[in-house]
């Protein structure tokens, strides 16, 4: 009796610990199924091999894209189209854990889970995303609690929540979108939705109105682009004000500095910070994590890997999921050198390319090269390389479809 | 096919199978891995948009993989000198180095065609 009762304790213990491994460089975990953390566990898994035992947790049942989720609220395709689940990776040998990360012992290399349950790694891979700052805004956190304002800037339910609100607005009515001070994820992301809901407006609902007010001085990426497209595409439907920060939510009013506006769909975009699993290595005015750039370990963490929009971007380095992905095998190229007691490569290139539809038939792309300094050991954009469309197509459209099912299938191994 | 390809081709799937190149390489290895892995690494960052391995999904992007290196250098070239028009490639393929740029064609050559 005793016996079978330590045989089901260690094999409780086995579960729940992964105590054993028979991988011979050792345990990585990946916290975080986004971008960053889907690629650095299919990539752990591409270039490891059977030598690493790999695992990632992740909360959600599925992945739903950020890029391309702007379509979804526009109407232009369905939430499902930009789902994806973990499939892919598990059939590549990585295990896949459904659960939430509440505590990290950096020191004895561990973390718990909500269940209680104890994962145990050599080496981690943090890839928590973003979450919201709400304190600073007056009735913001409770707008979200009500469904009376969507962020949407988490794909998932709350972008189906904003599409369904802007199906139900009567048409006449008003939506107001407000914009955080940079930094935050997706510098283009804010202008590209403002396109599509004005897109979507003038076809169904020609007398609504789109407000966008910019806590920013102007627009924060591809500008005289943005500009253009509101101008010749979206006059008359889309209004756009730069420097007007978000104060307040009272009912179904936001305030800003210099007005009150009320609108019958609020799509209040809040600032943002590391992801909160990430806080305890924040340690950029406490809101972003510093990394090395030769091996995407936190200022400080040997053994902590953090990729993604969680981190302190390198100057001229946006928050896409691009990056998070090209962070990612920085990371995983580092974790596999260092387990092996190899020196780590000196000279890591990430490259970005972000696409933007201005239209549902027209896109445009900004991209950039970053290679790291070893002088002032950040990565740094190449000068005279990467730039923007010349002017957005039906072409590039096509290329930025390409461009997601692609990265898509690199980073879940679909 | 010269060695260094063969070593490219067997890292595709896996560093592991280096170990079969020991025996041969034994003066170069080291190296040769170095440049195994930065070539690897190099590649990757092509990879979201011309697919894994240069393998892409769908009609929008071409593939990479199995085209032979000295045609890639020289299609990389153009864009530089902007004899060849695009959108993407014109303005990234400055961000490599001509020592960069050959890794990766030769990553690229070694890859089965799809």
């Amino acid at each position: 009796m005793i016996a079978r009762r330590q045989l089901i304790a260690a094999g409780g213990l086995a579960l729940a610990g992964c105590a054993t491994t028979t991988a011979p460089l050792g345990r990585v975990l990946v916290v975080g199924g986004g971008f960053g953390g889907a690629t650095a566990a299919r990539y752990l898994k591409l270039w490891g091999g059977a030598t690493v035992d790999v695992t990632l947790v992740e909360r959600q049942e599925a992945f739903v894209s950020c890029p391309m989720s702007n379509l979804v609220i526009g109407g232009m395709r369905g939430l499902a189209s930009v789902s994806h689940g973990y499939a892919g990776l598990q059939a590549q040998g990585v295990k896949r854990v459904r659960g939430e990360v509440v505590a990290i012992d950096p020191v004895g290399k561990s973390v718990r889970l909500a269940d209680g349950s104890l994962l145990r790694w050599d080496r981690l891979v943090l890839a928590p995303g973003i979450s919201f700052m709400l304190d600073s805004t007056p009735g913001l956190a409770a707008a979200y609690d009500s469904g009376r304002a969507v962020h949407a800037w988490q794909a998932g339910a709350q972008t189906a929540l904003l599409r369904r609100q802007l199906q139900a607005m009567p048409d006449g009515g008003v939506v107001l979108m407000s914009i955080p001070r940079a930094p935050y994820r997706c510098p283009p992301g804010p202008y590209e939705r403002a396109c599509l809901i004005a897109s979507y407006l003038r076809h169904a609902k020609p007398r609504a109105k789109l407000l966008v007010l910019d806590a920013n001085p102007e627009v924060q990426s591809k500008k005289a682009l943005f500009e253009r497209a509101f101008a010749q595409h979206h006059a008359g439907v889309l209004e756009y004000r730069p420097n007007a920060e978000l104060q307040e939510v009272a009912g179904g009013v936001a305030r800003f500095e210099f007005e009150d506006v009320k609108a019958d769909v609020l799509n209040l975009i809040p600032p943002q910070r590391a992801g909160d699993l990430a806080k305890d290595f924040a340690n950029a005015n406490r809101r972003w994590v510093g990394v090395d750039w030769l091996t995407m370990q936190a200022a400080g963490q040997p053994g902590v890997h953090v990729v993604g929009d969680a981190i302190l971007s390198a100057p001229g380095m946006p928050k896409s999921g691009h990056l998070a992905n090209q962070q990612a095998k920085v990371a995983v190229a580092a974790v596999l050198a260092l387990l092996k007691g190899e020196a780590v490569n000196p000279a890591p290139v990430v490259m970005n390319t972000c696409y933007s539809f201005v239209t549902p038939d027209q896109a445009m792309h900004v991209a950039s090269v970053h290679q790291y300094d070893t002088a002032e050991k950040t990565m740094k954009a190449v000068p005279g390389a990467g730039g923007v469309s010349a002017a957005a197509s039906a072409a590039e459209a096509a290329y930025a479809l390409g461009w997601a099912e692609n990265i898509w299938a690199d980073s879940l191994a679909l | 096919m010269n060695t260094a390809t063969q070593a490219f081709r067997r890292s595709g799937a896996s560093v592991l199978s280096l170990g079969l190149c020991v025996s041969v390489l034994a003066f170069s290895l080291p190296a040769l891995a170095q440049d195994l892995t930065l070539a690897r690494s190099l590649a990757a960052t092509c990879a979201n948009c011309h697919g894994t391995h240069g393998r892409p999904r769908g009609p929008a992007m071409p593939p990479l993989a199995g085209i032979k290196a000295d045609v890639m250098l020289q299609a990389l070239a153009d864009y530089r000198s902007g004899r060849r028009p695009g959108t993407v490639m014109p303005q990234i393929v400055k961000g490599y180095t001509e020592e960069q740029l050959r890794l990766v064609a030769t990553f690229f050559e070694a890859q089965a065609a799809p």
